[in-house]
């Protein structure tokens, strides 16, 4: 049941990324994006992980849709993407030699659910033989990332702050932006 | 969309619903997934709804920019003030256990409140967000 699961969702994600490619309209490709996140966070759900499968769902699929969206609507016109038939040898090169690199590097990832595996011997284990005891949180989750690694979720927090903090300084005066004419000839 | 009936109508009704389900998420993270990050998502895209129905002036009339700037800071803040806390109560920085009289309820306290600001910060700066990027629309 699980494997036709994953294989319908892996399926329709692979259509949903040609999907995107081929598609020539940003409004299609902004809607197509949102249903990827949901594919995304379906299979995460598949996966057992359903705290990620939340946030992808809630982030992918609705913020950053509707922020694509509004970007969209604050651009006069343009709203078809214009394919420049160029050479596409340098491009086709970089993403294979980079899809060859990061497929080398999956072999250091520990396989799905290797119990002899180190993070899920040493500090896995522990939080699930302690965690519940140290805390008083069923959900696991909520244990580690906001007991045990509350430091990284306070880093997380001030990087959502910052991002605000840089989006309102480049585009919240009210007066647009606009580029100085420099002068010609010298 | 100011004409719609339909949309405004279910946005109407809809709109509390997803803000008491944020609540949900945000204060029964402890026992079942969820917690202040998707709690802040999902109760900013209530006000994204209702901002994307009635438009942006509605949206900021019910929730005025400044608020946002400063509900922005404070989430950090209450993160931080935690740790601060738990820093004068004679723990280390961020160790719940110290804040009440046994660990476990420490654990507890530190837990909601500093999901409390995470969530805090998480839905201001998303409508902030939302706002400042739909305010450069040209009608």
């Amino acid at each position: 049941m699980s494997l036709i699961v994953n294989l319908v969702l892996l399926v329709f994600l692979l259509v949903m990324a040609i999907a995107v490619l081929k598609t020539t309209h940003l409004f299609a490709m902004a809607m197509l994006f949102g249903l990827y996140s949901l594919l995304v966070a379906g299979l995460f759900v598949v996966l057992d992980a359903p705290d990620v499968a939340f946030t992808e769902a809630a982030v992918g699929t609705g913020i950053s849709t509707v922020l694509m969206l509004v970007t969209l609507a604050s651009i006069k016109d343009g709203h078809e993407v214009v394919s420049i038939q160029k050479s596409r040898a340098g491009p086709l090169i970089i993403c294979v030699v980079m899809g060859a690199l990061l497929i080398y590097g999956t072999h250091d990832i520990a396989e799905l659910g290797d119990v002899e595996s180190a993070p899920n011997r040493e500090v896995a284990a522990r939080y699930i033989e302690k965690g519940q005891e140290e805390t008083g949180v069923p959900n696991l989750v909520t244990a580690v990332l906001a007991s045990y690694r509350g430091f990284d979720t306070l880093g997380e927090v001030t990087v959502v702050l910052t991002a605000g903090i840089g989006v309102l300084m480049l585009l919240g005066s009210r007066k647009k932006l606009r580029i100085k004419e420099v002068p010609h000839g010298k | 969309m100011e004409n719609d009936l339909i949309l405004r109508v279910v946005t109407k009704w809809l709109s509390p619903i997803i803000i008491l389900f944020a609540l949900y998420v945000q204060f029964h993270g402890d026992y079942s997934p969820g917690g202040g990050f998707q709690a802040g998502v999902i109760f900013s895209s209530a006000i994204l709804l209702y901002s994307l129905t009635y438009g942006l002036d509605a949206a900021l009339k019910l929730i005025p920019e400044s608020a946002l700037r400063l509900g922005a800071s404070l989430g950090v803040l209450i993160y931080g003030g935690v740790g601060v806390t738990s820093m004068i109560l004679g723990g280390n920085f961020l160790d719940y256990s110290v804040l009440a009289s046994t660990p476990i309820a420490g654990q507890h306290i530190g837990i909601i409140v500093i999901e409390l600001g995470v969530g805090l910060t998480v839905a201001s700066v998303m409508v902030l967000l939302f706002f400042t990027f739909s305010r450069r629309v040209t009608p």
